[in-house]
């Protein structure tokens, strides 16, 4: 089977869905979808099953960081149609403070470790993950190093500010 | 997934121990923990436990430009370090809109498969020596040196490499280095028939990696494997024929693919691989001798630093090293995602741009990560030797599992 044309694909998700799923784009051709957190599941386990569809393999879980976005967090999923050789992003938006989102786990086993990422450097909590703890990073530590309010340099400092270059 | 019986705690005869295998244990090859019970030696259960290398490539990558973090890729799978560095240029590539010269993509081509192969020999060589056999480890590690030589000539480094530059390379590949490449592509091939010989009717060998940590399609696209690992399964995926990059269109090359998803069909999936990567190394050459010789680099002065002559005796190339060094020079607002077909499988790029001379967030989809944490599970019911050799075949390095 050939290539899903985005368009085709957003119509035919947009018919099971109406207007649960929004699209955000297409940057390079892969069209990037948002949705919210009570219907990701729902949405992921249609793009798995879809005969025609068939986006079986997850390639990616991660999170983004807006810190001045009212919902802050983003977890964003990235599928694989090996049969049609199609990609897929997902994105979901959660509010600081309120950072749950269900698990992918119950699809893909996969999710697991990707899962546990996110939450090591985000803080995202994936309601009904079997083993949520963190993955990469000391098991005491408090923070989420991968948001934004934690600068890798030293804030204070200096030398590297850009009105000393004229910016 | 396993035939073998599995004893639980509520079985009155068992007596369980718990052993610590890892972090740092000479049969793991790196540094990986795994908390087995064991039953005899037999594996109960186990618990792997990661992270003892992270380094936090991802947070630093928000506070760098672009071309500084070409060498933290490296660092990624130091095994195979140019597929990285070339991944990550075309991501960058691929954000910025820069096309690269079919020269530029041929020579790409060269040095990612020479990689390809140096992270093969290792892995083969040692699944090699895990199972007992030294002699072939030694005959292949004499060419990864080989590779490594090339690399030499190329960027001047042999590990850690930092080869090329956004759009192309820093210089082009000298004669030395065309020479030595003739000279691998002509020895290898002996060897590398020798080192098969060697191991893929050896009775001892099959015995030991035959049917052992055998992994059904489905149960390999459960935990998204990618790579040599997801083809030996039967899977016949591969991001260069897929989506390819780089020119892979304009080769001709098989995507080998195993049946039974078991160590030993991992090891002729690499194995073949080699071979495939042969194949393409020297179409690549053939390919190259129709290319202008001079062309080593897309003209992108926006991004591609000067060479340092210029720097010092010409002013726009002043004026661009300037303006590229103090990430002077606008860039897209938008996110790109770009796979490549690394050693170990689909090694992502998802880099997010706020327009600025960093990334605003930047995740290596990293294929070891992801395909190490079938690695407890699987090893419920396992011989502990077995795992040993499954953990040598899934070819984990601890550098790309930690980041």
């Amino acid at each position: 089977m050939g290539k899903i044309a985005n368009e085709e694909l957003l119509n035919k998700i947009s018919a099971q869905f109406s207007d649960k799923v929004n699209s955000i784009g297409e940057p390079f051709g892969l069209l990037t979808l948002e949705t919210s957190r009570a219907h990701i599941i729902d949405v992921l386990t249609y793009l798995k099953n879809d005969p025609t569809l068939q986006f079986i393999y997850l390639t990616d879980i991660t999170a983004i960081h807006y810190p001045e976005q009212e919902k802050a967090i983003g977890v964003i999923y990235h599928l694989h149609s090996l049969v049609n050789n199609t990609r897929i992003r997902l994105k979901v938006f959660l509010a600081d403070g309120d950072v749950h989102i269900p698990t992918a786990t119950v699809l893909w086993n996969g999710a697991n470790w990707m899962e546990r990422e996110t939450y090591d450097f985000f803080g995202v909590i994936f309601d009904g993950h079997p083993d949520l703890r963190r993955i990469l990073n000391v098991d005491d530590m408090t923070a989420h190093p991968m948001r934004k309010e934690f600068p890798l340099e030293d804030p204070n400092r200096v030398d590297k500010k850009d009105y000393f270059f004229g910016r | 997934m396993q035939n073998h019986p599995v004893f639980t705690d509520n079985d009155p005869q068992s007596e369980l121990s718990t052993l610590n295998l890892g972090p740092t244990h000479p049969a793991t090859h790196g540094v990986f923990q795994n908390v087995l019970q064991l039953d005899g030696e037999r594996i109960v259960s186990g618990v792997s436990t990661i992270g003892y290398i992270h380094r936090a490539f991802e947070k630093i990558a928000e506070h760098r430009p672009f071309y500084q973090i070409t060498p933290l890729t490296d660092r990624l799978n130091y095994c195979s370090s140019p597929i990285n560095n070339m991944g990550w240029h075309m991501t960058v590539e691929k954000l910025l809109g820069i096309e690269t010269p079919k020269r530029v993509d041929y020579l790409r081509v060269i040095v990612m498969e020479l990689a390809r192969i140096a992270d093969h020999i290792v892995c083969n060589g040692v699944l090699g020596v895990d199972t007992g056999a030294f002699t072939g480890f030694l005959y292949m590690m004499e060419y990864r040196e080989a590779i490594y030589e090339i690399y030499e000539e190329v960027c001047g480094s042999r590990l850690t490499t930092n080869i090329g530059r956004i759009g192309g390379f820093e210089r082009n590949f000298n004669t030395i280095a065309f020479n030595k490449l003739r000279k691998f592509l002509k020895e290898f091939p002996v060897t590398l028939r020798e080192f098969e010989s060697l191991f893929n009717r050896n009775r001892i060998f099959v015995d030991r990696t035959k049917g052992v940590a055998a992994v059904t399609a489905e149960e390999a696209l459960s935990y998204s494997w990618s790579g040599p690992l997801l083809r030996a399964a039967g899977v016949d995926y591969d991001v260069r024929a897929m989506e390819p990059y780089s020119s892979y269109e304009d080769f001709e090359f098989e995507v080998p693919v195993g049946t039974n998803g078991d160590v030993y069909s991992r090891f002729l999936v690499r194995n073949e691989e080699m071979w495939q990567s042969l194949r393409l190394i020297e179409q690549a050459l053939v390919k190259l001798e129709k290319e202008p010789s001079d062309i080593f680099h897309a003209d992108v002065p926006d991004f591609y630093l000067p060479p340092k002559e210029d720097v010092y005796n010409n002013m726009e190339a002043l004026i661009y090293h300037f303006k590229i060094v103090m990430g002077e020079i606008p860039t897209p607002t938008t996110e790109v995602y770009h796979a490549v077909e690394g050693a170990n499988g689909e090694l992502g790029f998802y880099l997010v741009n706020d327009g600025g001379r960093s990334p605003y967030r930047l995740h290596f989809r990293r294929p070891s990560f992801i395909n190490y944490q079938m690695y407890a599970p699987m090893s419920r019911g396992m011989l502990l030797s077995d795992a040993i050799i499954n953990m040598s075949s899934l070819n984990v390095i601890a550098g790309e599992l930690d980041a």
